[in-house]
């Protein structure tokens, strides 16, 4: 093995810190994408055809470039950002720009599954659109959005694999430089399993929350 | 209370333009119950959805409370909205929150004093019947238990207008029952003009004082469900009758008319069910009366209903006979062997 056991926990951090930080940031751009999307549809509370088409189109456009073109295309905004086109911080930038439109997706398809009828209610009771959003439309979708998180967030940890070829670090640099490039098989096997056990015990924690929110 | 002035809504649909409502003219007032029957598609449901404007008409006014929906801001409508409560068919409860925090939306978007919303809440759950299901969900309630939920919380803000659109129709008979009851509770004890849809004849019967049949969008007859029940003017409106009270003549008793009998509808509404002017009229005048078949209901607390009889005498005698019954506002009509 031609790593140590300090580098792998170096590597772990750094994923760890990237997926988290990206996560976040793309929750942040991503929610309020998807809540978009959803109430500019067609018979819904805030129906706005333009703002709904460009939206559309801009989430598709984003979502079709592979992430390790996305990764490398973006480098001047990246630059403009972080201020630097390596590290793990230059990652995280196309990590939120790859991850951001992919959660607007999987936020508008959780508010999709929220029975109309409810909505109804709402507008029935005089909920202003903003109200019907917090108190009727996520709190009904929530349970729904954390699985939705949940695979959004195993999606960023393989994102971050890739990450690697622009000096991002982590468990999946270490995979490719190591394992991959240098044919060292344990060092491999090991970052293999640390992916698996994180993979499994983010969905696991995400079942868990998505039950206790949802009381399913 | 609520009014509706040539009221008109069309869908554009992917098969064209639906006619929902056409010239719909209506009057409800304070402190009614008032119902609005017909079939699926009659177009009932974008009816009762045009007093709180989740449907839009596309002519016409919407007269709420003194107020024209059609002519006042979007700001001005939604505080109407709150002053009318809304019942489901489907509940439409958030499943996400407990029995409480179900009641307490409609307080909680006023931005009620907690204590306030406490008070109100617990007072309501009281009222329907649920004051130790406050923590649950709505997953854990039965279907009647739901709708009490749904009822108390469309009660909330203290509505002088409740809509029920198809409230029970997701009920069973005995549940459907319950519900009924309590919607009378309330229109009685909160004088809430309620205003509600159904296809089921028999909800109209147990509490609705008047009602209006709809049929591919119009309001084909209106009246007090006592003049709709005695005297239903259009073949729908017979229809609805028949489907609750039976004044369908049954086969076998045709079969057993012959031509020349002297077949008579009698029937009895109100005053004239507890007079025993059968007895009477063999007494005076030298007629045999047969009941073939009868069906009496209690329509509001009232013996209502119809009796078909023959009359066997001299053609003098039957006419005195009947006219006895005219003379006496008793309501009658020759009943046809061939056609019942």
């Amino acid at each position: 093995m031609l790593v140590n056991q300090d580098q792998i926990l170096t590597a772990v951090i750094e994923t760890v810190q990237m997926v988290t930080v990206s996560f976040i940031f793309s929750i942040l751009l991503g929610l309020p994408l998807g809540i978009a999307l959803f109430v500019t549809r067609a018979g819904q509370i805030l129906e706005n055809r333009a703002v709904f088409s460009v939206l559309n189109i801009v989430i598709n456009v984003f979502r079709s470039i592979p992430f390790i073109i996305l990764l490398v295309a973006i480098i001047p905004f990246t630059r403009l950002v972080v201020g630097t086109s390596i590290g793990t911080a230059a990652a995280i930038v196309p990590m939120i720009v790859y991850a951001g439109p992919y959660i607007a997706r999987l936020v508008e398809s959780s508010l999709l599954e929220v029975d109309d009828g409810v909505l109804e209610a709402a507008d029935a009771m005089g909920a202003t659109p903003f109200q019907t959003i917090l108190r009727f439309l996520l709190p009904e979708a929530l349970s729904s959005l954390v699985v939705n998180f949940t695979i959004a967030t195993i999606g960023l940890i393989g994102a971050s694999a890739m990450a690697g070829t622009v000096g991002g670090g982590g468990v999946g640099d270490l995979a490719i430089t190591y394992g991959y490039q240098r044919f060292d098989t344990v060092t491999m096997a090991i970052t293999v399993i640390i992916l698996i056990v994180m993979v499994q015990g983010l969905q696991s924690l995400g079942n868990f929350l998505s039950r206790t929110v949802g009381r399913r | 209370m609520i009014e509706f002035k040539g009221l008109e809504k069309t869908f554009e649909g992917k098969h064209g333009t639906v006619h929902a409502l056409k010239d719909i003219n209506l009057k409800v007032d304070k402190g009614e119950i008032y119902g609005v029957v017909g079939f699926s598609g009659a177009g009932k449901s974008t009816l009762i959805r045009c007093v709180n404007y989740l449907e839009q008409p596309t002519d016409g006014n919407v007269i709420v409370d003194g107020s024209d929906l059609t002519r006042i801001s979007t700001k001005e409508i939604r505080n109407i909205k709150k002053k009318i409560g809304m019942v489901f068919q489907h509940f439409n409860l958030l499943n996400s929150k407990t029995v409480y925090a179900n009641v307490a939306m409609p307080l909680i978007l006023e931005n009620a004093p907690k204590a306030k919303i406490r008070e109100r809440v617990t007072e309501l759950l009281d009222f329907v019947g649920l004051a130790d299901k406050e923590k649950m969900y709505p997953d854990q309630l039965s279907g009647g238990q739901k709708q009490r939920i749904g009822i108390a919380r469309a009660l909330a803000t203290r509505p002088s207008i409740l809509l029920c659109d198809e409230a029970t129709s997701a009920l069973d008979p005995q549940t459907t029952d319950s519900i009924l009851k309590l919607l009378q509770k309330i229109n009685e004890e909160y004088n809430i003009t309620i205003l509600l849809i159904t296809h089921e004849m028999s909800v109209v019967r147990e509490i609705c004082n008047r009602v209006a049949v709809m049929e591919d969008g119009n309001v084909i007859e209106e009246g007090t469900v006592f003049e709709i029940f005695s005297t239903p003017q259009t073949e729908t409106g017979r229809n609805f009758v028949n489907t609750v009270m039976h004044t369908e003549i049954p086969k076998y008793v045709t079969d057993m008319i012959a031509a020349d009998d002297n077949v008579y509808r009698i029937n009895f509404v109100d005053h004239t069910a507890a007079r025993p002017f059968l007895s009477q009229i063999s007494k005076k005048f030298d007629v045999e009366v047969n009941v073939l078949f009868g069906n009496i209901t209690e329509l509001q607390g009232v013996p209502f209903g119809n009796l078909i009889v023959t009359f066997q005498g001299a053609g003098q005698e039957i006419s005195g006979a009947l006219s006895y019954l005219g003379d006496n506002k008793i309501v009658y009509s020759e009943v046809n062997a061939y056609a019942g």
